[in-house]
């Protein structure tokens, strides 16, 4: 069996412009969701309370809802999930209240309804620890973009660096704007899955700059321009990315029906991650590094390197 | 040329040897046990008390499958292990009735437990089964931050009044003293009486003195060194870490967690324990530390039997308990500024207690005239009294003094311990909590479970289909990879999360991508005519370099998760990073093994099972399947 009988290489830098236009459309699209919407942030970021109740029989939110003001805690949320039985509440994180006892009021206030109530999760984060999630998750993804294009350059050329670090910077953005869209919740395990996402699509424009070099090197390519080199990778790597990605996204698909309410936003993020990984760091990273004028000259030397480096040896 | 040579078949069956080894503790299950430790802080568990453990289950009939002491956690204790958990009950519950004389204020605590059945010789090799995190078996976690501020803060009064106390002693005259911030501002009239201070503080080692103001309001501003500063911090978070776990072991959590979290914050985490405004109560609960007199009119050895004296009261709890002691105290814990181990004059082991000034001279004028008499000190918790020691007064004390006679160095520092623990307890706030129940956690781990087992499924049955015995190949290469992440995390101790399982799955789909690569590469080879071995050699050879990027950039995004995440994404880092090494090892090494294994030593190969190869030969596309080179397993 084989998918793709693919008989020449298809001109895909003849639409580079069109690649590349859908690709800013949804960016800004993206954007413009991030600001108008802005992200559900959960409360490992925000701080406040998260509490789920699992009731023996349907829960009644409304009196949940009363009970829980009556309490004097203001903006709260309660909603069920998963099933009518299972509750969730969400706290926001006051000034000046003792917060880590919110819980246990709650708890208190809710038992004295029904007291079949059982407490599932509490979540409590003080409004300190989500400053510093925010600032450190933000170093994370400065560190990783910073690594791969030390990593790439040296290994590749500058220019390649910066077309897939530029093509894979715009997925995290894209995958931003969903979150932002349909108010997902932003989690820190979702900010996990966004920063592997990075790391894994790079790996996708790798493959692709790798054949690319090699086309450059091979003499049998010595008379194809930069675009039909280009062309040249994409194709004979098309197989196997759709393969790869569909393989992965086999694992992910599994994650996002059996994983349960916590790896569901996780295997989300990665599926999105995954898409837009293929388009992006294929035809917009290629795209990219054609315009930025990748010359065959370009790589000459890296492969100089490599031939005393003993080159690829299993 | 597609051979190995033996040394890497070796390599590869010592791998298998160490992924079976330390993977197979996680399929042993646990058992029923009943955990023992110490209720008291005088008093620690012992290897004896194992021994009396089995003797009160053999003399119950109640036989324990073993009965071991240990020594590593952070509270010693003996652990029984059960058939079954009717005998657990039974045992727990003959084990407090024995152990513990008085039920109202035991001595021991005994607590329900789970062991792994691992056997013996497995953990003889540290074979343990993986760790599992609070949201895979439930439990509570809590981030307290200990507030460094407070701590400080004491510390600087405590030098303020010995400044004080020392000025009036040598009777030089100041104009005041004063906080201001985090320095002490000594006020004089003239640059004599301040040179004469400045000496007379030299005494106060941990405090830097600089000069300010002119004209007839001198000043003298005192600062805590930096050594001094940094010091005290520690203390404070190392005190109360201590603290925390002598708490933590009154709740009778199995294994508990209690770890330091940079600078100031303390992580605690207690599985299985689902009470959790109990549980804050224990934690958040204060020691305050009194200096008693011992009431010399009762007989030492006679206490238990003679009439207690009004104004006097018997503790019977603790070192060189029963003791008769007066009911007002000399001093409070508030006045201990610092407790340490230390020797004294003939090198035998001590604690060295220093006072701020107020409490040196409460401290003179209650020893002045009771040299040869009996003083105690006892750390109060819940109201109970315990007797952390009794010693003898040999000469008039101030408010630097050293108990002597600690018998052992290690006696010595577990005093100072706890004399740190009833004075000295940073205030800490809970920051972040989280409970997770026992059933949500089974759930958890069943889901993480399902998740891997139905991708992998999914994926072994693509592969093979597309790839046939090279799909085979690549499915054998990723449970391997599984076999040897998992073993790398049972050996290694990693906690394991639901982010880390999310992270194992995430590990494989990626794994793959290397076997895809490979495959496809030894298809193009053999479209390009090469022959079957060298299409296997160079389509390894070549997929290598793109292996190795991509699998180094992906490298690149754990590492900065690890660096930088908390929680849930440190959790999934290291499991990300680990799979990655595991995944170039099983995906490459290991699968040209088998590959070579398979095919290396035959020599007239004419063809491979890699499925189908097509070949772009004019008609192919408009016929499709029928008109391809078939070139299937023979």
């Amino acid at each position: 069996m084989e998918f793709f009988r693919i008989k020449k290489d298809i001109p895909f830098m003849r639409h580079a412009l069109i690649f590349n236009a859908i690709s800013a459309l949804t960016f800004v699209a993206a954007v413009f969701f991030l600001f108008t919407k802005g992200l559900h942030f959960s409360i490992e970021f925000t701080g406040g309370t998260v509490m789920e109740m699992a009731y023996s029989k349907p829960a009644d939110l409304e009196k949940i809802r009363k009970s829980i003001e009556g309490l004097g805690y203001r903006d709260t949320l309660v909603q069920s999930f998963g099933t009518a039985q299972d509750v969730m509440i969400r706290l926001p994180a006051q000034h000046g209240v003792n917060a880590s006892q919110q819980s246990e009021k709650v708890t208190a206030a809710l038992k004295a309804d029904d007291p079949e109530v059982r407490l599932q999760r509490v979540e409590f984060v003080g409004p300190q620890v989500g400053d510093e999630l925010a600032h450190d998750g933000l170093l994370a993804l400065g560190m990783v973009v910073l690594g791969i294009v030390i990593y790439l350059a040296f290994r590749f050329e500058w220019k390649f660096s910066v077309a897939a670090v530029i093509a894979n910077l715009h997925d995290i953005i894209i995958i931003l704007g969903f979150f932002a869209f349909f108010q997902w919740e932003f989690s820190l395990t979702v900010l996990a899955a966004i920063l592997a996402v990075l790391g894994y699509s790079v790996n996708e424009s790798v493959v692709v700059f790798d054949r690319v070099r090699e086309a450059f090197r091979d003499r049998r390519f010595g008379k194809l321009s930069t675009p039909e080199v280009l062309n040249h990778a994409i194709t004979s790597t098309m197989s196997r990315t759709v393969i790869t990605h569909g393989s992965t996204e086999m694992m992910v698909l599994a994650m996002f029906f059996f994983g349960g309410p916590t790896l569901h936003y996780f295997a989300l993020a990665l599926t999105i991650g995954i898409l837009f990984g293929i388009y992006s760091s294929v035809f917009v990273a290629a795209a990219l590094a054609m315009w930025l004028g990748v010359k065959r000259e370009d790589l000459i030397k890296p492969v100089k390197v490599k031939d005393e480096n003993g080159g690829a040896v299993v | 040329m597609n051979r190995y040579s033996l040394w890497k078949y070796v390599l590869i069956v010592v791998a298998l040897l160490f992924g079976v080894i330390y993977t197979v503790p996680n399929f042993f299950g646990e058992s029923p046990a009943v955990q023992i430790s110490s209720a008291k802080s005088t008093l620690k568990v012992e290897a004896a008390v194992a021994g009396r453990v089995d003797e009160i289950l053999k003399q119950g009939s109640l036989a324990a499958e073993s009965v071991a002491f240990d020594n590593s956690g952070a509270q010693p204790s003996v652990r029984a292990r059960f058939a079954t958990t009717d005998i657990q009950f039974k045992a727990k519950a003959l084990l407090e009735q024995q152990l513990n004389t008085d039920p109202s204020d035991p001595t021991y605590i005994v607590a329900f437990n789970l062991l792994p059945n691992t056997p013996q010789w497995l953990q003889a090799l540290h074979a343990f089964p993986m760790y599992l995190g609070l949201d895979l078996r439930g439990g509570v976690h809590f981030l307290m931050q200990v507030d460094i501020k407070a701590v400080l803060n004491k510390r600087l009064q405590g030098l303020q009044a010995s400044v004080r106390s020392l000025l009036r002693d040598k009777n030089i005259r100041h104009s005041g003293i004063n906080r201001n911030g985090d320095a002490i501002e000594i006020s004089f009239r003239d640059a004599d009486t301040r040179d004469k201070a400045r000496a007379a503080l030299g005494e106060l080692q941990e405090m830097v003195l600089t000069d300010a103001g002119s004209g007839d309001d001198l000043k003298l501003i005192g600062t805590l060194r930096a050594e001094a500063l940094k010091q005290t911090q520690e203390d404070g978070v190392k005190q109360n870490i201590s603290t925390l776990s002598k708490r933590v072991n009154e709740l009778g959590v199995a294994e508990p967690l209690i770890q330091r979290q940079g600078a100031d914050r303390i992580v605690v985490e207690l599985p299985g324990v689902q009470d959790v405004s109990r549980a804050k109560d224990i934690i958040g609960r204060t020691a305050t530390l009194e200096v008693r007199m011992v009431d010399e009119s009762v007989v030492r050895g006679t206490e238990e039997s003679s009439a207690i004296p009004f104004g006097s009261e018997l503790f019977k709890v603790g070192k060189n308990a029963p003791v008769v002691l007066n009911k007002e105290p000399v001093l409070t814990g508030d006045y201990i500024s610092n407790a340490s181990a230390s020797f004294d004059e003939n090198h035998q082991p001590a604690v060295s207690i220093d006072l701020n000034g107020d409490g040196g001279r409460k401290m003179r004028e209650a020893t002045r005239d009771k040299v040869g008499k009996a003083m105690a000190i006892v750390l109060f918790e819940k109201g109970k009294g315990e007797v952390l020691t009794v010693a003898t007064i040999r000469s008039e004390l101030g408010s630097r003094f050293q108990i002597t006679g600690m018998g052992s160095p290690e006696a010595a520092a577990d005093l100072a311990l706890l004399l740190r623990a009833g004075s000295l307890a940073a205030p800490m706030d809970i920051i972040e909590e989280r409970t997770i129940g026992p059933q949500l956690g089974a759930d958890n781990i069943k889901k993480g479970f399902d998740s891997v087992l139905y991708g992998f499924l999914a994926m072994t049955v693509f592969m093979v289909i597309y790839y046939q015995l090279f799909g085979l190949f690549s499915a054998l290469a990723l449970s391997v990879n599984v076999l040897l992440l998992v073993a790398l995390l049972s050996t290694l101790q990693v906690t394991l999360t639901l982010p880390g399982i999310a992270a194992i799955a995430l590990a494989l789909g990626m794994a793959i991508d290397s076997n895809v690569l490979i495959n496809e590469r030894i298809r193009e080879e053999l479209r390009a005519g090469n022959s079957p071995q060298a299409a296997i050699a160079a389509g390894f050879d070549r997929a290598w370099a793109t292996i190795l990027d991509s699998n180094v950039t992906t490298l690149i995004a754990g590492l900065a998760l690890l660096i930088f995440g908390s929680g849930a994404i440190r959790g999934f880092a290291v499991v990300h990073c680990l799979g990655i090494l595991t995944s170039m090892f099983s995906a490459v090494f290991f699968s040209r093994g088998v590959v070579n294994l398979w095919y290396g030593r035959k020599k007239r190969l004419s063809g491979l099972a890699i499925g189908q190869i097509w070949k772009p030969q004019g008609e192919a596309l408009t016929t499709s399947g029928k008109a391809s080179t078939k070139r299937g397993a023979k």
